[in-house]
């Protein structure tokens, strides 16, 4: 036909030519249009994959970070910074002098815009700390060893317009403007904050190990609603000299960084060392805390990060464990500078390098050299921004591009040890209330609930599927072929909703009541057919006429039937001779086995009912597709039909069958509605067929509509999505090549 | 034994496993198609209202009345285990899941009841079922009506009753009719208003006279919807005057507003045809009433009404598309490599899972392309979105590209049918390509075109995955289609069959008392999809008679 159309339109004579010409315009446009929708096809499975890459690419990509020269006219911030912050919209920076003025100034421009004397004249600072839950709240350490507690809050003023908002800051004293004297005699060289809803305690290190915690206990007046805090004073005394000192947010666990690499665990409230873990060869030269206040991370003289948290074991202890090191370039870590909304953070080391590293991912997301060594730093809140001071040059500020940092191959698909966990292990938890949340993204129970849930289905699936289309195509009669097809066809087009459904509803409970009489169906229903089919065959002549060659499944129906209800009244109840009264709770017992009411057992029937008809309609054009000529020539010579189906036909077919068992798999990989409806949606990895899972298809479901667009969780379920596209494309593709060779081979015999 | 050993050496058994399977499969379907039509069935037939007379744990007598809902054999050993006393010597022992209803008194509507303890059965004529628009059912006994508060003096009580309740019903048809459309039409043009008002502001053409317009309007809505609410207020005032007084079965006397109540039947004083009629009605109600109570009474109505519109919109995008890559393939390209290529694409794309068509579907269309259309045409509704959120629109065109596989497998199977001697003839004749397409190839394709789109429509009305995704809620407000401009709102979100069955079945407070109505939804959708596939295959069978007779 591609010959044909190159015959151009006959002229006739009684038409206009323009009319002519009309119709030949028309046949240009209408090959255009059409050759258009062509590819509009191609056109949308690229866009499909292209999509779903486009969406997954920015999970890989580095991180990026771009440095700006603030105005270098500014001299008056070269110098004594002690304490840098910035606000959430990176306009308005905070910092405390060593002076002891407190000072808000604008980016744009590093204008003054109020200050404060926060001392008393004289006084100079020594250090400050942030709170470490970042509620604003910053401790000042003066020289004499005492403290002060002020905090710093930005509102924003809409009033000249969304465009033109306006960032004010506050400085208060929520604590009241008294200074604590928390480490008589001065000499407060390291200082820790943390703030909670019902404690407020400050960590004081002192030169020649001295150790001061103050814990206030907040009390809250119920008519004013104001805050009264109750101190007392607990101390401390070691032999070393103290490098960093830090507590943990629940305000249990005090870690003490020394100069020789240790790190000391110090239970808060009896004050007595619990452990020492040595973390380096060399000196910690800094410690911070990662959100949430679990995590410590200690840097030392070689550049290395190490993380440590409290692993509690089985008996309740809690022991410090080194979760991981992070290797840095060489030089000697000065800051450490964590995230406020992430487990990411940030070093910088004598040798001006700045680095970004995420805790869950392991890995450092970007590298960077400063132009010198900083005076201050300060993180934006979104970790987007960061300022830097400079002792002898212009200030800097730098974007960083930093969006998904949690992302990496090994946090993916390898065991991570995650904060509170035992050991490291594969969990998928993406979400809770709680900023502090550290989120889970393990691909590997979703990926290994899919393959299980597969697993089951094509279990239940393959022998019902391929045996009936063996015998469909080359038994049955064609009159009852005739029936069947529309009948498997019929089942192909049930709504998975509705499957689902049943196994949900109908199923689970039913499987739950009568387990072992479903399971003795596996024995009870092949033996009873063939006894059956054993006293057909040794039936009289007439018997045997009623049911013509061809039809035995019509006959075997009401046996089925029969078999099925055996095994459901007669012999479920004999578990009650065996199982002492119930096979569940004896599994439990005997075997460790646990039972959830919606397992795998149920989604592997669900869902094989799901996929028998694929499997048999592609299967059973495949066997029936075998040239006559074949079989016939294998009878002729004697063989018995079982024989040459067996032997000459299967082989033949077998490509064909097993596309049918790929394209069955990429059905059952994909579906979503059964498992959703069907399992507890657990995402736990077990083998266990009476347990739930949690499939990549169903999380997307459940996930999906929840997630922010563009966040790490909505990129990371298009990565899922993309895995089902490449595995089912994959799949359906080689399925469809052997297909296409099968049908060429028949065609030559 | 010799037979017996030849029959397994000849593989024969192997044999009657493979028929077996056949059978197994043929069953499953059966099986299934049985389960879902009886407790489907279920849900509209009237059932006899038990006297039950019960014996409580701790020897205290209770009175029930119900419905007997299921009926199964439990072991003896479970029963004790949950803390029951079974009579020693009884292995198994029937219960019965009774619906008593009156869920306002008892805190249940469901319960089990153990057939050793029940001391006597009855059927009193007079039991009443009551259909309540909150609170489930109400089954008791029907004392007197009262109507503007005054205690009817009349003999037939039952008749007195009808005659109130269809009046009652008769003004509530009266007030869903203001609410519905009247007051929804003035609410929806006072919104229109607003987004005006706001569009002017954003475009900044918000002059003093445009504003006035715009004032003076919402004032004339205003006044019409204080009219509309007045005449609201007296409905429901003349609604609530009727009330029923009514007792339970044990005796505790109440006073229903007939306002509240829906429906009452006495099924056991029907007669076999009047439980027939009931049953249809019940049928009618269930198509045609909107859903009550969190979706577990009531009908379905909104969702046929989305799913009936969400494929029709689907098959106006899947049809010319699916074809027309068909054509292409069959008629216009030059097959080789590339059309190979296409074809294993086709294929795939067949393959995908359907939830990798939600995402992309959200992705893509939501929030990429409706993103950008909100930004470009509906800046005054941001941030709340128009097209930025699943809605029908891109329901439909998400469905429309899982079901294009479908269309375009069938259309080439039924352009390859389509004889060579037809094509050469027409050209032949001088036809143009297009022409020969046109007059002679389409339409003898046109039942394969039909065939394909009859599969993808079945398709589409049973997928529910990706419709979580782009745009399916449990609970519209509105209808996708109604009387005011442009009268079908493509942005607005819709109730599907499918869904409802999950969310019903799973996510509804009360799951015993929804599951009839589950399984009657998912009756009615079995019946449409099986309809519609069996007239695919009788399509396509026609089809390959009639050109039977043309291939040689």
């Amino acid at each position: 036909m591609n010959s044909a159309h190159k015959a151009g339109p006959a002229k006739i004579a009684a038409r206009p030519d323009n009319f002519h010409l009309w119709r030949s315009r028309k046949d240009q446009l209408a090959s255009k249009v059409i050759g258009l929708g062509g590819f509009v096809v191609i056109a949308a499975v690229l866009l499909i994959l292209f999509y779903l890459l486009y969406v997954v690419t920015p999970l890989f990509l580095p991180a990026k970070i771009s440095q700006t020269s603030l105005n270098s006219g500014a001299d008056w911030l070269k110098n004594d910074t002690v304490f840098l912050s910035l606000e959430e919209q990176q306009q308005v920076a905070f910092r405390i002098t060593q002076k002891g003025s407190a000072e808000f100034f604008s980016l744009d421009g590093l204008n003054l815009i109020e200050s404060a004397e926060i001392g008393k004249a004289g006084q100079n600072v020594a250090v400050a700390a942030a709170d470490q839950s970042y509620s604003g709240l910053v401790a000042v350490a003066f020289e004499d060893g005492r403290v002060s507690l002020l905090g710093n809050h930005y509102s924003t003023d809409f009033s000249a317009g969304i465009e033109l908002r306006k960032i004010i800051p506050t400085l208060d004293y929520p604590y009241g403007t008294a200074q604590r004297e928390l480490m008589p005699g001065g000499g407060i060289t390291g200082l820790a904050l943390s703030d909670s809803e019902t404690e407020l305690v400050l960590a004081a290190a002192g030169s020649g190990g001295r150790v001061r915690l103050e814990v206030n206990l907040k009390q809250e007046n119920f008519l004013s609603g104001e805050v009264s805090l109750e101190s007392s004073v607990k101390t401390l005394d070691v032999d070393f000299e103290i490098a960093a000192i830090t507590i943990s947010n629940d305000h249990r666990w005090l870690y003490l960084g020394d100069e020789s690499g240790r790190i000391h665990f110090v239970s808060i409230s009896t004050m007595q060392e619990v452990q020492t873990v040595q973390v380096s060869d060399t000196a910690i030269t800094s410690m911070s805390m990662l959100l949430g206040g679990i995590s410590v991370l200690a840097g030392d003289a070689n550049g290395y990060v190490t993380q440590l948290f409290p692993v509690r074991d089985g008996d309740n202890q809690y022991s410090l464990e080194v979760i991981r090191r992070f290797e840095g370039q060489g030089a000697t870590v000065t800051r450490i500078i964590p995230e406020q909304r992430r487990k990411g953070f940030m070093t910088v080391d004598a040798d001006d390098n700045l680095a970004i590293y995420h805790s869950t991912a392991g890995r450092m997301v970007l590298s960077e050299k400063l132009s010198g060594q900083p005076s201050a730093l300060a993180l934006a809140p979104r970790a987007s921004g960061l300022l830097v001071l400079y002792s002898n040059s212009p200030a800097e500020f730098m974007d960083i591009d930093n969006e998904h940092p949690e992302v990496s191959f090994a946090s993916l698909w390898s065991k991570v040890w995650y904060e509170n966990y035992y050991e490291p292990e594969y969990v998928w938890q993406s979400s809770a209330s709680s900023n502090e949340f550290e989120p889970k993204f393990s691909l590997t129970p979703l990926a290994f609930g899919t393959l299980k849930a597969a697993l089951y289905a094509m279990l239940f699936a393959l022998p019902l599927a391929l045996m009936g289309a063996a015998y469909t195509a080359y038994f049955m009669s064609p009159a009852l072929r005739r029936m069947v097809k529309p009948a498997i066809e019929i089942m192909a087009a049930l709504p998975t909703v509705i499957l689902g459904f049943l196994a949900g509803l109908w199923f689970a409970p039913f499987l739950e009541e009568n387990l072992a009489g479903v399971l003795s169906m596996m024995l009870v229903i092949p033996a009873g057919l063939l006894l059956f089919a054993w006293f057909w065959t040794r039936a009289s002549q007439r018997t045997r006429g009623l049911v013509k060659e061809g039809w035995e499944p019509v006959l075997l129906l009401p046996v089925l039937v029969v078999l099925g209800f055996v095994s459901i009244e007669f012999v479920g109840p004999l578990q009650d001779l065996f199982f002492e009264g119930d096979l569940r709770t004896w599994l439990s017992r005997e075997a460790g086995i646990s039972y959830d009411q919606r397992n795998a057992m149920v989604v592997g029937c669900a869902m094989g009912f799901a996929v028998i008809p694929t499997i048999f309609s592609i299967a059973e054009d495949a066997i029936y597709g075998v040239p006559k000529s074949l079989s016939d020539g294998s009878l002729a010579l004697g063989a018995t039909p079982w024989q040459t189906l067996v032997r000459v036909i299967l082989p033949t077919a077998s490509p064909g069958m097993f596309s049918a068992v790929m394209i069955g798999l990429g059905r059952a990989v994909g579906e979503t509605m059964i498992v959703l409806m069907a399992t507890g949606n657990t995402p736990i990895m077990d083998w266990n067929l009476f347990e739930g899972m949690r499939t990549l298809a169903a999380n997307i479901a459940v996930e999906m509509p929840e997630s922010a667009m563009n966040s790490s969780h909505y990129r990371i379920l298009f990565l899922a999505a993309l895995v089902l596209f490449m595995f089912t494309f994959v799949v359906n593709t080689v399925a469809e090549l052997i297909r296409q060779r099968l049908r060429e081979k028949y065609s030559s015999l | 034994m010799k037979a017996l050993a030849k029959w397994i050496a000849d593989g024969t058994p192997w044999v009657w496993l493979n028929a077996a399977a056949v059978s197994a499969s043929i069953l499953l379907v059966a099986g299934l198609l049985i389960l879902i039509g009886v407790r489907g069935m279920a849900h509209f037939w009237p059932l006899e209202v038990q006297k039950i007379v019960y014996q409580q744990v701790d020897g205290s007598e209770l009175i029930l009345a119900g419905q007997i809902r299921e009926e199964e054999k439990v072991t003896a050993s479970r029963l004790r285990e949950s803390g029951l006393e079974v009579a020693q010597g009884s292995e198994f022992v029937t219960r019965y899941l009774l619906k008593t209803g009156n869920r306002d008194l008892m805190g249940q509507d469901f319960r089990w009841i153990l057939e050793p303890s029940i001391i006597s059965t009855g059927k009193p004529q007079s039991m009443v079922v009551f259909e309540r628009e909150e609170w489930g059912v109400f089954i008791g006994m029907l004392i007197g009506v009262r109507q503007a508060g005054q205690l009817l003096e009349d003999a037939d009580v039952w008749g007195s009753f009808q005659t109130r309740l269809d009046h009652a019903n008769e003004l509530r048809d009266e007030i869903r009719d203001l609410e519905k459309s009247r007051i929804g039409s003035v609410n929806y043009r006072l919104e229109r208003l607003r987004l005006k008002q706001r569009g002017l502001e954003i475009k900044g053409k918000d002059d003093a006279a445009s504003l006035a317009e715009i004032e003076s309007d919402r004032t004339r809505l205003q006044k019409e919807y204080e009219t509309l609410e007045q005449e609201l207020g007296e409905l429901y005032t003349r609604l609530r005057s009727d009330a029923v007084i009514v007792t339970t079965v044990d005796g505790q006397e109440l006073e229903l507003p007939m306002s509240s109540i829906v429906n009452a039947h006495r099924p056991n004083q029907m007669s076999l045809a009047g439980k027939f009629g009931h049953f249809f009605h019940n049928v009618w109600k269930f198509i045609a009433d909107d859903p009550r109570e969190a979706n577990t009474e009531g009908g379905i109505f909104p969702a046929i009404f989305g799913t009936v519109l969400m494929v029709l919109l689907m098959s106006v995008f899947v049809t010319p598309l699916g074809v027309v890559a068909a054509v292409y393939l069959k008629e216009y390209a030059r097959q080789g490599l590339f059309t190979r290529f296409i074809r294993i694409a086709v294929n795939n794309l067949a393959g995908v899972p359907s939830i990798v068509y939600g995402v992309f579907g959200l992705g893509f269309f939501v929030y990429t392309l409706g993103g950008s259309l909100d930004r470009l045409f509906y800046p005054e509704a941001l941030p709340a979105p128009t097209f930025g959120t699943g809605g029908l629109l891109w329901a439909s065109l998400t469905l429309a590209l899982l079901t294009l596989p479908v269309v375009i497998v069938s259309t080439e199977e039924g352009l390859s049918r389509i004889p060579r001697s037809i094509r050469e003839g027409s050209l032949a004749l001088g036809a143009t390509q297009w022409e020969t397409l046109w007059r002679t190839v389409l339409p003898m394709a046109s039942p394969g075109i039909m065939t394909g789109l009859i599969l993808a429509v079945a398709r589409a009305a049973g997928e529910v995955a990706p419709l979580m995704l782009v745009g399916v809620v449990k609970l519209a407000p509105a209808l996708p289609l109604d009387g005011n401009a442009p009268f079908l709102h493509l942005d607005r979100k819709f109730m599907h069959l499918g869904f409802h069955i999950y969310d019903v079945g799973f996510q509804s407070p009360n799951v015993e008392a929804a599951r009839p109505l589950v399984y009657a939804t998912a009756l009615l959708l079995v019946v449409v999809i099986v309809l519609l596939n069996l007239v695919a295959i009788q399509v396509r069978n026609r089809l390959s008679e009639r050109y039977r007779g043309l291939e040689s």
